[in-house]
Formats: C-alpha cells, sequence, structure tokens
C-alpha cells in the first residue's frame, strides 16, 4: 500500500503541473474547487495524471465525490491497497 | 456453367482535390450568451477558448449551407458538378428523418443521378465521410465524390442550459475527392465506444415530443409545450467532464493510431486540425502528441464554436487561408462526438 504522504507528495506536483499552484499549498484539507479554484477540466486532467502515476482508475462517478485533496489521497491509497 | 461478373475496375489512390466553407453572417459574442445563462466573457474564455461563434438565419436551411460551401469546394477542385458520383452529407440537424440532405444537395448542385446519402456520426461525421469517400472511389464505386459537413445546431439547443449550448454555432465544409497519383488520403480509422451513448445527447426523442402534443391536445392545454421541465422539443446535453477525458487520452491514442497508419510521424505534419470541441481539448491533444513547433494547429474555435461535423474543414480552410503554404503538407485531421464516435486520418491539403 502506497505511503499517503507519498500520493500527497506526487498529487502536489501533478497540481503544480497543472496549476501553477505552489505544491505546498496542496494539503489535505483543501477542496480542489472551492480553495484551490480548479475547474472540471484542470480537475479531469489531474485525474488522468494521478491515475498514470499511482497506477490506479479513478472512475468518471468517482471524480466527483473527490471534494478535497484528502479524498483523493484517500481513494488512491485504497486503490492501489 | 453461371456467368462470369465483370471485375470492378479500382483506383489505386485518392486525394482531396479540393475545399469549401460557409459561415452564417450571425454572430453571438460571449456577452449574448450571458443573457441566457449565469456566465461571464472570461469564464467562457478561459474554459473553452470560444469567443464567439456563427449562427444562421432561421431561413437558412442545412441544405442552404451545405450548397453554398459545395459550390466553392467543386470551384476550388476545378470539378464539374457532373463528375461527381456521390454525395455524402455528414450531418444530424437536418430536420427531416427522410428524404436525406444529400439526395436534395445532389439535385441542387446538378449531380443527379450520383449516389446520395447522410452520414449520422455527430462530430466524428466528416472523417467518417472523407474515410467513405476514399473507399468508394478506390473501389471504382464514383470517380469522384463530394463530401459535406454541415450543421446548424441552433436549431436543437437550449439557450438557458449550460452543459453544450453555448459551445455551438453552424457552418459548413466541403471537400471534393478524387482518384489521384500519390496517396493523398491515408487509411483512417474509424470506430466507436457505444457504452457512452449517453455522454452526449438529445434530451428527449422525437417520440416523447409527438406524446406530449397529444396529450396537448387532448386535453386542449398546450401550457405543457412551454413548460421548460417538459422539455417537449429535443435538445442536445453533455457530460462535459466524461466527454473531456474521452476526447483528450483517448482520441490521442487514435490520433497516434492514424499518423502509424500512414506511415509518418508527429513531424512530417505541416498541419494538425482536430474536431474544434474545446480549445482545451486541442492544447491537451497537441500535448499528448508532442507536435513540433513547426506543425500549425486549427483554433478555429475561437470564432466559430463548436459547429460539429462542420469543425474541421471550417478549421483547415481557416488554416489554409491565413497560411497558403501548406497547400501540398499534410493534416492529420480527427473528429469525435455523439456516439460515443470518432474517425481520423491524415489528408495531403488541397
Amino acid at each position: 500500500m502506497a505511503d499517503k504522504n507519498e500520493i500527497l507528495a506526487g498529487l502536489a506536483e501533478i497540481v503544480e503541473e497543472e496549476t501553477g499552484l505552489e505544491t505546498e499549498e496542496v494539503q489535505l484539507d483543501k477542496s480542489f474547487t472551492e480553495d484551490l479554484d480548479i475547474d472540471s477540466i484542470s480537475m479531469m486532467t489531474i485525474v488522468v495524471n494521478a491515475e498514470e502515476k499511482f497506477d490506479v482508475k479513478i472512475p468518471d462517478e468517482e471524480v466527483k465525490n473527490l471534494t478535497t485533496v484528502g479524498d483523493a489521497v484517500d481513494y488512491i491509497a485504497n486503490a492501489s491497497a | 456453367m453461371t456467368a462470369t461478373l465483370t471485375p470492378t475496375t479500382t483506383v489505386h489512390a485518392t486525394a482531396v482535390l479540393g475545399l469549401g466553407v460557409y459561415r452564417p453572417s450571425i454572430v453571438v459574442d460571449n456577452e449574448q450568451i450571458c443573457q441566457w445563462i449565469d456566465s461571464s466573457d472570461e469564464w467562457i474564455r478561459q474554459r473553452t477558448g470560444i469567443v464567439t461563434r456563427h449562427r444562421a438565419p432561421a431561413d437558412v436551411s442545412v441544405v442552404d449551407m451545405a450548397e453554398a460551401a459545395a459550390l466553392e469546394a467543386l470551384r476550388d477542385a476545378g470539378t464539374d458538378p457532373s463528375e461527381i458520383g456521390a454525395v455524402l452529407v455528414s450531418t444530424v440537424t437536418h430536420p427531416y428523418q427522410t428524404p436525406s440532405a444529400a439526395a436534395d444537395l445532389a439535385a441542387r448542385l446538378g449531380s443527379t443521378p450520383a449516389a446520395a446519402y447522410d452520414i449520422s456520426a455527430a462530430c466524428a461525421g466528416y472523417c467518417y465521410g472523407i474515410g467513405q469517400a476514399d473507399a468508394l472511389v478506390r473501389a471504382g464505386h464514383a470517380e469522384k465524390v463530394l463530401v459535406v459537413g454541415v450543421e446548424k445546431l441552433s436549431d436543437v439547443i437550449d439557450n438557458h442550459e449550460r452543459t453544450i449550448s453555448f459551445l455551438l454555432g453552424d457552418g459548413a465544409g466541403a471537400v471534393v475527392v478524387g482518384p489521384s497519383e500519390e496517396p493523398g488520403i491515408s487509411a483512417s480509422i474509424l470506430g466507436s465506444n457505444g457504452e457512452k451513448w449517453g455522454a452526449i445527447t438529445m434530451d428527449s426523442s422525437l417520440l416523447d415530443l409527438r406524446d406530449a402534443l397529444s396529450a396537448a391536445r387532448g386535453t386542449g392545454d398546450a401550457t405543457a409545450l412551454l413548460d421548460p421541465e417538459q422539455k417537449p422539443w429535443p435538445t442536445l446535453r453533455q457530460d462535459g467532464q466524461t466527454v473531456f477525458r474521452w476526447a483528450v487520452w483517448e482520441m490521442a491514442k487514435v490520433a497516434k493510431q492514424a499518423l502509424d497508419k500512414a506511415g509518418i510521424s508527429a513531424g512530417d505534419l505541416a498541419a494538425f486540425v482536430p474536431h474544434q470541441a474545446n480549445i482545451r481539448i486541442i492544447d491537451e491533444l497537441a500535448k499528448q502528441l508532442k507536435l513540433p513547433e513547426h506543425v500549425l494547429i486549427g483554433r478555429d474555435i475561437t470564432d466559430a464554436g463548436n459547429t460539429s461535423a462542420a469543425s474541421i474543414p471550417l478549421a483547415l480552410h481557416r488554416l489554409r487561408a491565413e497560411n497558403p503554404g501548406i497547400s501540398g503538407g499534410l493534416a492529420l485531421q480527427i473528429g469525435f462526438g455523439a456516439g460515443l464516435v470518432y474517425g481520423a486520418q491524415v489528408i495531403r491539403i488541397p
């Protein structure tokens, strides 16, 4: 099972690449849309890059449940377990 | 003993011989869109790249638009309408279930008795048409084929919904395909992902409309027909996230297959002309394909919006008008949309 801190760090790099946000801003309690101002299209790019990086599948219908960075980290951790 | 059938005379290779378009006169900017939906010019530009879209007046039909584009394509190809052996019209907005827009168009152009039929492959329709035209000419069914991508999407949208309507415009593009010494059209990649049938769809069927009209007649109360919740007139909807994901990552694979089948690499291209769905899809596709800087990218969407089957020839026409030097170069074109369906091939730009 992947370490959650490693997943967070990897996810933060993906978010930085897509949006230009500093990796330190990508924290577990941050909402993708409310706090990080990530739109639905950027979210899909982040999801696909996360699938590749962590070798997991994140179906379209799951994406809308990933409200916060923590939700995404938990989902990836469970999916790669 | 049974008689022997005469073998078909086949043609070695085909090419696109000429290109024409029709852009409707009415320009709808984002400010006008924002009178219908709660949005802003900045939001629409950032999410879609669209600044304006063109829409046709009420008295201009799908076949009128197709005819205008076809006449320019025939002139550009130096082809007489009587030389056309098949007329293919890719559209989802011809307002008659039957007869086809193609049969009307063939007669108007003076191409009778050319074979004539419509293709329902939404935003992939133009690439489907090129694939079929290539096959018809090579198999000896027609010496030259007219392919038209035309849409009057303004007839099938609800300006007040916000999943797709604000993206869409009207327009037409046409090409003539004919025999060629050298291959000018590569093998087409045509396919479907029908398990995503509902990702882009009309929100109701014509039967629902019939039943709503029938109920209104029965009760003598037509107010239900005006109720936006009843939505009797079918209009388009899409699941944008699902479509975006499919359009970028699945279509990047299809685009690479098309290059492989053509036996070329991205560096051999003069232009990349994807369906004009959304500037973010276009940019992300270009990134996935690792296109070198010299490859020009069709970005007609900024001005024309998403015109479904018409978007690729419209974008190619603009690229060629602005960069006449690309004539004779290779263009990768890929269409993808409702079905979901897709089509791609490489052509030599006329």
